[in-house]
């Protein structure tokens, strides 16, 4: 008896210590944010909303540009009076059904948040390693290129950049997206230089690094091999704070017009298409801002989530 | 600390000469030209009209010619003379809206210190009880919403449905919800600022001699605490008005304020050469001198600051 229990217990050790062992930092983080409540609604929620993008076109009971034979403008939702079901949420000025630029809203939404961002930490991360890597004087002039991107305040590069390219064959594409793109891109890689280069300095004097170098690795290898995995961590939380950057970037360029073109929808532009009628429907314009509200703030829940599970040590 | 300030001040050289040159050459590679239909208005105008317009504004000069006389001007701070609104010069221009948007930034910023940094100390010094995770609640949804979303939620609630506040822009009182809307989240930043500020500040090892000096709870919280705790966050609040002024560009569009957001997109629409250019670079100067204002105010403060650089 005392034997068995023995053996149940080394059992238990063994397996402690198996566990123990199968715990890295990923899941470690991942066991940490799937205990945050907030981190995981958001995590929902954001993954409700790419489904949503990417089914748009089943979901979507109408052609989302497509001006109905049969309808009215400006009807107002199935809930009040003049609505129907054949418009759930009523049309827009133009007699587009509103529910359905809603759903295709979704995939400028998402889209906008994960083209520039690919961009971006390309850029940014290449360019932070080889900086702070190099060190000396080429971090210097490297350094000082992000500096003056950096000073320049990024939503007026915006604004010119529509202003300037709006109209050519850039400014068309893609119904205005892939010159957002390259505005974001354009100003977004700075900060995650900036940051790349900060860890890849005080990870070039680890001895793991120093040992690397010592057996004779070449440069790219120990960069791409040691340094690039141990600086992931603060990326993701970067990242996951400049998504719903973008979004809300898109947002508001479309609502003050210069964002996404028409008859292209997106929650922004859909806001400053309603807002003229805003004292006649205010549901119109509530609608699209609470689609770029609750986004926010999903993307807000994941990216806090993301830094207390990366960083326990963070205090906040 | 003379050195430091003086390489901060000729830093802001660089920076605004590069603003400047990024919007010239953005502006002038851009297709069309401020005669086109589009740009007017839908006037076309007569081509010899137009030839005589080039003319007059030099816009048919070589371009770099044309930058070099830009940047002279620009130093001597004369921005040219409008394109749409003939016979007054930018600076005028900006003059009549730039009072309006400081207006609202002002009071934005005050509203967000006056509320940031009480809600900040109260969530801090009950740490853990059900007032902190509200004040957390709250400002993480007031710091995450977006100025324009508030802006509008706003503007609904009070302005359409209560009718306590004009629709369009009248008296002073139409300065009340466009200052709220934008001081929102600055407030919000603050108030999370001053809170882990002050938590760090109550684990210190002053505070705890204070304590056991015998100090009255109170005299150590408002003399070794929070005085302490507030020099970080002194120091968010330069970027904190550079970020309100041009926030207001959007804020303004929802309000209908006649300020230099509204400007700078009408000059956008119009392709008012001379008022964007004027305008970003206001609005550059301003961003420039209150990041300075706060570096140099850092380098008073914290004596690390001004030799690790």
């Amino acid at each position: 008896m005392t034997q068995a229990l023995v053996h149940e217990e080394t059992t238990e050790i063994l397996q402690l210590g198996r566990s123990k062992h199968a715990r890295g930092l990923w899941s470690d983080a991942w066991r940490r944010l799937r205990k945050n409540k907030a981190a995981v609604v958001g995590l929902i929620y954001i993954g409700f909303m790419i489904l949503v993008a990417l089914f748009a076109p089943w979901l979507a009971p109408h052609h989302p540009n497509r001006i109905p034979s049969d309808a009215f403008s400006n009807t107002p939702p199935f809930w009040d009076d003049g609505g129907t079901w054949t418009y759930p949420l009523g049309t827009d000025s133009l007699a587009r059904d509103y529910l359905s630029r809603l759903i295709y809203g979704a995939r400028i939404s998402m889209i906008v948040g994960v083209i520039p961002i690919v961009i971006v930490v390309l850029i940014g991360v290449s360019y932070g390693l080889i900086s702070g890597w190099l060190g000396g004087r080429w971090d210097n002039i490297l350094m000082r290129l992000v500096d003056v991107v950096y000073a320049f305040p990024s939503l007026l590069l915006f604004i010119i950049f529509q202003a300037a390219f709006r109209e050519s064959w850039l400014g068309r594409s893609l119904g205005g997206l892939t010159l957002l793109f390259v505005a974001f891109a354009i100003t977004g890689w700075n900060g995650l230089a900036r940051l790349t280069r900060g860890q890849t300095m005080s990870l070039r004097q680890k001895e793991f690094v120093i040992a690397a170098q010592a057996v004779g690795n070449p440069s790219p290898r120990i960069v791409y091999r040691h340094i690039l995995p141990n600086t992931l961590a603060p990326i993701i939380v970067a990242v996951s704070f400049a998504i719903p950057g973008y979004i809300l970037a898109e947002a508001s360029l479309s609502f003050l017009g210069i964002g996404i073109r028409p008859p292209t929808a997106s929650w922004g532009s859909m806001v400053f298409q309603s807002f003229p009628i805003v004292t006649f429907r205010p549901i119109f314009v509530i609608m699209p801002s609470v689609l770029i509200a609750l986004i926010m703030i999903a993307f807000a829940f994941v990216g806090d989530g993301l830094r207390d599970a990366l960083d326990p040590q963070s205090n906040r | 600390m003379l050195q430091y300030v003086l390489r901060r001040v000729l830093w802001t050289i660089p920076v605004l000469w590069l603003v400047a040159t990024v919007t010239f050459f953005l502006m002038h590679s851009a297709p069309g030209s401020p005669w086109d239909a589009k740009s007017t208005g839908g006037r076309q105008l007569d081509a010899r009209l137009e030839a005589s317009f080039n003319r007059q504004y030099g816009l048919d000069e070589p371009l770099i010619v044309q930058y070099g006389a830009y940047l002279r001007n620009a130093v001597t701070f004369d921005f040219g003379e409008s394109f749409t609104q003939r016979g007054q010069t930018v600076t005028e221009i900006i003059g009549q809206g730039f009072p309006y948007s400081a207006r609202i930034g002002v009071l934005a910023l005050f509203l967000a210190i006056a509320i940031g940094i009480p809600v900040g100390i109260y969530a801090a010094l009950r740490q853990n009880t059900f007032g902190d995770y509200a004040s957390l609640f709250v400002t993480t949804i007031s710091y995450t919403l977006p100025d324009f979303v508030i802006a509008i939620f706003l503007l609904i609630v009070f302005s359409v449905n209560f009718g306590w506040f004009p629709i369009l822009f009248t008296d002073w009182r139409s300065y009340i919800l466009p200052a709220v809307a934008l001081g929102t989240g600055s407030a919000a930043f603050i108030a999370r600022l001053t809170r882990s500020s002050v938590l760090e500040a109550l684990r210190d090892d002053h505070v705890t001699t204070a304590r056991a000096k015998g100090l009255h709870n109170r005299t150590v919280i408002a003399r070794h605490v929070v005085r302490n705790s507030l020099i970080p966050v002194l120091t968010v609040v330069g970027p904190a008005f550079a970020g309100l002024v041009t926030g207001t560009i959007i804020i303004e569009r929802v309000f209908g304020v006649p300020g230099m957001g509204r400007l700078f997109i009408d000059s956008i629409t119009s392709r008012d050469y001379p008022v964007i250019m004027g305008v970003t670079l206001f609005y550059a100067f301003i961003i420039v001198m209150s990041n300075l204002v706060v570096d140099i105010a850092y380098g008073f403060v914290d004596p690390r600051i001004r030799t690790s650089q």
